[in-house]
C-alpha cells in the first residue's frame, strides 16, 4: 500500500465467467499488493472450508450479495480498490455473461483500461469479442489482453503468438488503437506482480508493471473547451454581493483565466475572469476538475448552459445518432417512444424516431431486420430532442458525447448512449 | 505544462461534482452526520463545493444517547465554525415516545434502533436526499452501492433494483415518498481519507488519537468501558493506550491499541494494519451479512 498522496487514479473494467479466472486475477492484484487484509483473508480462508475446498480460494474476495448467492449470479458491478506507490486503481469488476451486457457498458463507461482475459487453453472465444467489442464501443482507451492459465499449456509461446494474432485479426476490425498481450497464470502469479522464469520469450512488463505505467494523462480531451454550467454558486451575502459563480466539472479543453468565450444557448461572448478551485484561485482548468468560472460580464446563465471557446464550438443540435445500450427489464425500447434524455448537466424530452439496425455483440452483423431492442441489446437509433443540446461526437469527448435516458413512467434509466 | 492531478485531487473533483449534483437536483437535501471521520470529510467537502456561499444541506445528527462526549462537543463546534442548521434525531426521546424498543442485554445496543430513527427525521423534515459518507471499500455489501441509492417510500435499498450509474450520469429521478441516498465519497479508501484530511489540515475529534482509557475485552474486541454497556461477570476493565478507527455508539465502536497521535502516524499505521476498520464494529459481526440486512432496512 503506498502513503504518498502524489499517485495517479486509474479505473480499469474487468469483464469475465467464472472459468476463466477473473476472480483469481482480481484476488491475486489484491492480494500481491497487500490491499488484502487479515480479517478478510481469514474470511475467506473459513469460507473455503466450509466449500469443502483446499486453500484459500480468492475468488471468493469478490463474492457478493447474500441475494447474489441465493440466485448463485453476479448481479451488478463490484467496485475494487488497491494501491502501489505509484497508483490508486480502481476495479469496475462485472459479470461476462452476454445477459450482464449492460453491467459491462457501465463498468467500461468511466474506465481507462480494458482487462480482458482468454483462457490459453480455448483461445478467443465469443466472449472475448464480445468484450473486445465493448471496449471499442466505448472508447476504452487502452486494452490489455492477459492470456491466462499459461501454466496448463506448458506455457507455450506457439499457443501465445497464435492467441495473439487470431486477437490482432479480429481487432483490426474493431476501433481500437493501444492494445496490449500479456501471459499470465493468475493461479501461479506468473507474470502478474512477478517476473515469470517459465516465460522467457516473453519481454514485456508485467500487468502490474504495464496498470503501473501504461500512458493516461491524455486519456480526458485537452483540446476542446468545454464547460457545462452544473449550479449557479450565488452567497447574497454583504461579502460577496454581486458574486455570480459558475461551478462544473470541465468537460474538455484548458480553460484559462482572459479567455474569451462563448456561451450557450445565447451565442454571447465574454471574457473568463476568475477560475475559483477547490484551494481558491487558480488560472487554468482542466478535465476532470470541478471549477467555478467567474465572468467578466454576467449574462446570467443557468445549469444546463456550457461555456465553450469562442473559435471551438460543439454541434448544437436536436437530432441525435446514437449507439444505444438497452438497459432496462422490465419495457423493450418502444419506437416514438418519449423519454427523458440527460446530456451533461442538461436534461430535455426526446423521442425515438428509428432504430437503424441491432448490432450483435459477437459478431459485429449489423441486423437491419430486428428492431425489437430488448435489456442488453446494442442498437443504432436516431432520436429528436425538444430542445437543442450542445454535443460532440462520443469518439471525441466522452462526456460531451454520452448521454442516458430515463422512462417518464417508473424514473428508471433505461439507456446509455454514445453519439456518433 | 502536465496537466494531471493526483488521485486525492480527482476523488476530491468527483465529490463535489456529486454534491454539486445532489443541490441542483433535490429540493430538500441533508447530510447524515455521524461525528466520525468521513461524515467530517463530508461536510469538508460541502463547504468548498459551494464557497463563498452557505453549504446548502443542514445537518442531521441521530443521537443514540450513547455518544462519546467528544463526539458531542466536535459536532456542536463544526455547526458553528461553518454557520449550518444542526437537526438531531434522538434514540432517547424515540425509546420514551414507543416509536422503537430499546434491546436488553449484554450485547444491546441501539445501533438497529438508528434505523427507524433515521427515516423518521427524514420523513419528518420532508428530505428528498440524504448525503452520506459510507464507502465501498468498507464493506462487501458497499461495493455495489450507487453515488444516488434510490430508496423505495420504506427506505428500504433494493440491491436488484438500483439504477445504472454511466459516465458522470446521475438520475434523482423519484416519485412522491421516494428518497435518495447519495455516497459522494463512494470511491475514497481508508487510506485516501486520511491523506486528504492531513493534506487539507482537517480538525479532528480526539478519539481518533492515542489516548489513555478504560477498556474490557469482548469477542477479541476492545470496548470502551461506560455506564451504557453491560458487562458480564468475567469482562475485567484494565487501562489501555487506544484510538478509535471508527466512530459510532459506544456500544458498538471498538478501540484499537494503538500509539498514534498524529495524522502522519495513523496513515502509518492504517498503510502497515491487517485489519480493515470495520473489524473492531460489533455491529457488522452479528452475521456475515449484516451490513447488506441492515442496508435492506434503510441503514447508512
Amino acid at each position: 500500500m503506498s502513503t504518498s498522496q502524489n499517485t495517479e487514479l486509474l479505473r480499469f473494467t474487468t469483464a469475465g465467467s467464472v472459468d476463466d479466472g477473473k476472480s483469481t486475477l482480481i484476488g491475486r492484484l489484491l492480494y500481491d499488493s497487500k490491499s488484502i487484509f487479515q480479517d478478510q483473508y481469514d474470511q475467506i480462508k473459513d469460507a473455503t472450508e466450509r466449500r469443502g475446498e483446499e486453500g484459500v480460494n480468492l475468488a471468493l474476495l469478490t463474492d457478493g450479495l447474500k441475494s447474489e448467492r441465493e440466485q448463485g449470479i453476479t448481479i451488478d458491478v463490484a467496485y475494487r480498490y488497491f494501491s502501489t506507490p505509484k497508483r490508486k486503481f480502481i476495479i469496475a469488476d462485472t459479470p461476462g455473461h452476454i445477459q450482464y451486457t449492460r453491467n459491462m457498458v457501465t463498468g467500461a463507461s468511466t474506465a481507462n483500461v480494458a482487462l480482458i482475459l482468454i483462457d490459453a487453453r480455448h483461445g478467443v472465444v465469443e466472449q472475448t469479442k464480445r468484450h473486445a467489442i465493448i471496449a471499442s464501443l466505448l472508447q476504452i482507451p487502452h486494452i490489455v489482453v492477459c492470456i491466462n492459465k499459461m501454466d496448463l499449456v506448458d506455457y507455450s509461446q506457439d499457443t501465445y503468438d497464435k492467441i495473439q494474432d487470431d486477437f490482432e485479426k479480429f481487432a483490426a476490425k474493431l476501433d481500437v488503437n493501444d492494445v496490449h498481450f500479456i501471459p499470465i497464470s493468475a493461479l501461479l502469479g506468473d507474470n502478474v506482480v512477478n517476473r515469470s522464469d517459465k516465460t522467457p520469450w516473453y519481454d514485456g512488463p508485467t500487468l502490474m508493471y504495464y496498470l503501473e505505467n501504461v500512458h493516461i494523462a491524455s486519456d480526458h480531451n485537452f483540446i476542446d473547451s468545454r464547460f457545462p454550467v452544473q449550479f449557479v454558486i450565488r452567497p447574497n451575502t454583504d461579502e460577496f454581493h454581486d458574486y455570480r459563480g459558475y461551478a462544473g466539472r470541465v468537460a474538455g479543453g484548458i480553460m484559462k483565466k482572459g479567455d474569451n468565450v462563448t456561451l450557450l444557448p445565447t451565442g454571447f461572448t465574454t471574457k473568463i475572469k476568475a477560475i475559483m478551485g477547490a484551494d481558491g484561485e487558480q488560472d487554468e482548468a482542466f478535465p476532470p476538475q470541478s471549477v467555478t468560472v467567474l465572468l467578466e460580464e454576467d449574462y446570467d446563465l443557468s445549469r444546463g448552459d456550457m461555456i465553450v471557446r469562442e473559435n471551438n464550438q460543439p454541434e448544437v443540435t436536436q437530432d441525435l445518432e446514437l449507439m444505444l445500450c438497452w438497459f432496462d427489464q422490465s419495457r423493450p425500447l418502444q419506437l416514438r417512444g418519449k423519454y427523458t434524455i440527460q446530456h451533461t448537466s442538461q436534461s430535455a424530452r426526446c423521442i425515438i424516431k428509428e432504430v437503424r439496425y441491432k448490432l450483435d455483440i459477437n459478431t459485429l452483423h449489423r441486423d437491419m431486420d430486428d428492431k425489437n431492442i430488448n435489456m442488453n441489446d446494442i442498437a443504432r437509433v436516431v432520436i429528436r430532442t425538444t430542445k437543442p443540446l450542445f454535443v460532440d461526437s462520443y469518439r471525441k469527448n466522452r462526456v460531451t458525447g454520452s448521454i442516458v435516458l430515463i422512462d417518464e413512467a417508473n424514473n428508471n434509466t433505461v439507456a446509455g448512449g454514445m453519439i456518433i | 505544462m502536465n496537466y494531471q492531478i493526483s488521485h486525492l485531487k480527482e476523488l476530491e473533483a468527483e465529490s463535489i461534482y456529486v454534491m454539486r449534483e445532489v443541490a441542483a437536483q433535490f429540493e430538500r437535501p441533508v447530510i447524515m452526520f455521524s461525528g466520525g471521520k468521513d461524515s467530517i470529510l463530508l461536510v469538508h467537502l460541502a463547504y468548498k463545493a459551494f464557497y463563498p456561499a452557505r453549504v446548502p444541506f443542514p445537518l442531521l445528527h441521530v443521537d443514540t444517547g450513547h455518544n462519546f462526549p467528544e463526539t458531542i462537543k466536535y459536532r456542536d463546534d463544526l455547526v458553528e465554525k461553518i454557520g449550518a442548521k444542526l437537526i438531531v434525531g434522538s434514540v432517547e426521546e424515540a425509546i420514551e415516545s414507543g416509536l422503537v424498543v430499546e434491546e436488553k442485554g449484554v450485547n444491546a445496543s441501539r445501533n438497529m434502533l438508528q434505523i427507524a430513527v433515521l427515516l423518521d427525521a427524514l420523513e419528518k423534515g420532508k428530505y428528498d436526499a440524504a448525503l452520506g459518507g459510507a464507502r465501498r471499500d468498507e464493506e462487501k455489501a458497499r461495493a455495489k452501492e450507487r453515488f444516488f441509492s434510490h430508496r423505495d417510500e420504506f427506505g428500504q435499498w433494493d440491491p436488484k433494483n438500483q439504477r445504472p450509474e454511466l459516465w458522470n450520469q446521475f438520475n434523482g429521478k423519484k416519485k412522491m415518498g421516494e428518497h435518495f441516498r447519495v455516497f459522494p465519497i463512494s470511491n475514497w479508501t481508508e487510506l485516501d481519507v486520511w491523506q486528504y484530511l492531513a493534506m487539507e489540515k482537517v480538525e479532528l475529534p480526539s478519539l481518533y488519537f492515542s489516548h489513555e482509557r478504560d477498556v474490557f475485552e469482548r469477542d477479541g474486541v476492545l470496548l470502551a468501558d461506560c455506564e451504557y454497556i453491560q458487562k458480564k461477570p468475567d469482562e475485567k476493565v484494565f487501562k489501555e493506550t487506544v484510538r478509535c478507527r471508527t466512530i459510532g455508539d459506544m456500544t458498538c465502536t471498538g478501540v484499537w491499541k494503538s500509539n498514534a497521535s498524529t495524522v502522519e502516524e495513523i496513515i502509518e499505521e492504517v498503510a502497515t494494519t491487517r485489519m480493515t476498520e470495520r473489524g473492531g464494529r460489533t455491529d457488522d459481526k452479528r452475521s456475515e451479512t449484516a451490513m447488506e440486512d441492515r442496508k435492506k432496512e434503510g441503514y447508512f
